[in-house]
């Protein structure tokens, strides 16, 4: 792999829990992100898939330095932004970005859209002149398929997928090296997820952006990421390059998650078998001990219920689970 | 429903504006308050012009004559005009009512928002000193504001700003709340714009619209403040005439001269009323749940 443009290491992202009543204590966190690590190569887009409530927004929004991490580090290209003085940071943030899961929320309504394309222009300094400013946000408007003739216009008379436009366009204004896709098309209607998705390649093609694409729904990254990162509570399970994720999912988790994304084919559909998860995700107040996927695992053994698994080499993929831990005797192949 | 969207984006871009002032123009109690206000507004403006009588020309002779057509109004108990008394102490009220809500709405606005974005510390503090003010009854802690500043129409917008501050920051601290979780505001923010810059351009205008709902609704009591003020005496000094002195003085009189208390009463009804009416309008037509209450009232008749 070439040299990381994004690397993130141990990242934490605990909320805190106070008791109520008149004097505030701290009781417990929720551990919403516990020790994340993984790297993005320049140009690549890595897929970050997990349940709701699994981190992986949390964690999306940690990278960016949107939420305070509590801990952990994150390298964007050479620089570690917890070292970064505010102003520094507000200046890396021209070449981050990052595209939000609901276009109805994500788009100030009192703002046209024009003003909201050229603001990040504005807050950089990116053009000297009105005429320039308006110029550029014609040419990120029609980037993203949108007429310069609606600049003025509010998010309110766009559908859904123009006003996800908008918010690329607004992600593109900068020039970013890096845009952080918080489920984008989540919130879309069927029909047009496709048209957002493919402006997304288009836009890596011609761009040479590197994304890191969070979804819940492991079809829709499939054809779009080059490796997948599966999150589980707060921990990434697996991480494996696109293909060998699909055809040989390592971690039980995995396995189950793609056993329920059904198949087109009626035949296979009907004789495939499905492998479905007991029980319901635990609190990540209060997560398990040991592997905090050991209570719904259906090849749970002793280990499991006793210590971590970290996230190793097995085979290709990053796996983080007694299986396929070498240090770890593997009782019943 | 993308198709339904795709229709509105043939016609004109509507802006919210636009949308609010036609909801406010279908409000018939909006529009007579507007038109109240417009004559309120020009009576102040050009009040010692249309006064048929000077507001000091005593006519004892003619002293509390009944309303007639040379006096509209009657006249008081120096025979001075009620009529022209009247429309010269709208200017004063409507001064001492915009000034004040102006002050209140100057001071206020800041402090809420700035309770309400940075939270913490600085939010427990600067709204506990609201609390304070607020929790004064309004008349009595403009009285307590002008016993200390001493009577007089400059000082009785202080204390009426100062009692109407706290409303200001509480409501404004409110919305702050709940729009600074908003996702274009850290959309704002993930673009780099700075703590002021998020202030100013997304989190202002989006909680604008209670804001004006309650200066309109403000500007009523704060007419209503001064005259009660100035009917204590704590206000406009004599003889400049103002509606809450001449009720005071018409107080005496009322067995005798009915019409020296009854029209600047009036007048200060008519002035409250066409500031709430307008209010009201706007709090309907600006915010959007109460639209639906309206429209769906509409339907069912």
């Amino acid at each position: 792999m070439a040299e990381p443009l994004v690397s993130v290491r141990d990242l934490q992202v605990y909320f805190p829990v106070h008791s109520t009543g008149a004097i505030r204590r701290h009781v417990n966190d929720v551990k919403a992100v516990d020790g994340v690590s993984f790297e993005v190569a320049r140009g690549e887009t890595l897929g970050l898939v997990g349940e709701s409530g699994c981190g992986k927004t949390t964690t999306g929004l940690a990278l960016l330095r949107l939420i305070e991490p509590t801990g952990g580090e994150v390298v964007f290209d050479g620089d570690v932004m917890e070292n970064l003085t505010s102003a520094q940071l507000r200046n890396l943030r021209k070449r981050m970005a990052m595209i939000f899961q609901d276009p109805y929320a994500s788009l100030d309504p009192r703002m046209s859209i024009g003003k909201i394309v050229a603001e990040p222009l504005e807050v950089h300094g990116l053009a000297d002149s009105r005429t320039e400013k308006n110029h550029r946000v014609g040419e990120l408007l029609e980037m993203v398929g949108l007429s310069p003739d609606y600049r003025n216009r509010y998010p309110h008379e766009f559908s859904g997928g123009q006003r996800q436009r908008v918010g690329i366009a607004r992600a593109l204004a900068t020039e970013p090296d890096f845009i952080v896709c918080d489920e984008p098309i989540a919130a879309l209607d069927v029909s047009i997820q496709a048209g957002v998705m493919n402006l997304l390649e288009d836009l890596q093609r011609e761009l040479g952006l590197t994304y890191l694409f969070i979804a819940h729904d492991l079809s829709a990254v499939q054809h779009f990421s080059d490796r997948i990162a599966v999150m589980y509570l707060g921990r990434i399970v697996e991480v494996a390059d696109r293909v060998s994720l699909y055809e040989q999912p390592k971690h039980p988790y995995t396995q189950a998650l793609l056993s329920a994304v059904p198949v087109p084919d009626p035949a296979v559909e009907r004789s495939r078998q499905r492998m479905v998860l007991e029980g319901d995700v635990p609190s990540p107040i209060d997560p398990p001990l040991g592997c905090n996927f050991n209570p719904r695992c259906p090849q749970v053994f002793e280990p499991c219920t006793e210590f971590d698994p970290s996230l190793t080499a097995a085979a290709g993929h990053d796996v983080a689970c007694h299986l396929y831990d070498p240090s770890e005797p593997v009782l019943d192949g | 429903m993308s198709d339904h969207l795709d229709d509105r984006l043939a016609a004109k871009p509507v802006s919210r504006t636009r949308e609010t002032l036609q909801t406010l123009m279908a409000n018939k109690l909006a529009v007579a308050g507007l038109i109240a206000l417009t004559i309120l507004v020009f009576v102040g403006i050009f009040g010692e012009t249309i006064a048929p009588y000077g507001i000091n020309e005593i006519d004892i002779p003619n002293r509390l004559t009944g309303p007639s057509g040379t006096h509209w109004f009657g006249t008081d108990d120096l025979g001075r005009d009620v009529f022209s008394r009247v429309i010269v102490a709208a200017r004063v009220s409507l001064q001492v009512g915009f000034i004040a809500v102006g002050f209140a709405l100057v001071v206020g606005v800041p402090i809420g928002l700035v309770a309400g974005y940075y939270r913490g510390g600085i939010d427990s503090f600067l709204m506990r000193m609201m609390d304070v003010l607020f929790s004064f009854p309004a008349i009595l802690l403009a009285i307590a504001i002008l016993a200390v500043l001493g009577p007089g129409v400059g000082n009785a917008m202080i204390a009426i700003g100062l009692v109407y501050t706290p409303i200001f920051a509480r409501i404004t601290r409110g919305s702050v709340l709940v729009v600074s979780e908003e996702v274009y505001v850290r959309a704002a923010r993930s673009i780099g714009a700075g703590n002021r810059r998020i202030i100013a351009r997304h989190i202002l205008p989006n909680v604008m619209a209670p804001i004006i709902v309650q200066t309109t609704l403000s500007l009523a009591f704060a007419i209503l403040s001064e005259a009660a003020l100035s009917f204590l005496g704590l206000g406009v000094q004599p003889p400049n005439p103002a509606w809450g002195r001449m009720l005071a003085e018409g107080r005496n009189f009322f067995q005798q001269a009915p019409w020296m208390g009854i029209f600047p009463g009036l007048a200060i009804l008519v002035t409250v009323m066409a500031f709430n009416f307008v209010g009201d309008g706007l709090r309907d037509a600006l915010d959007p749940k109460q639209k639906s209450v309206i429209e769906s009232r509409g339907q069912s008749v």
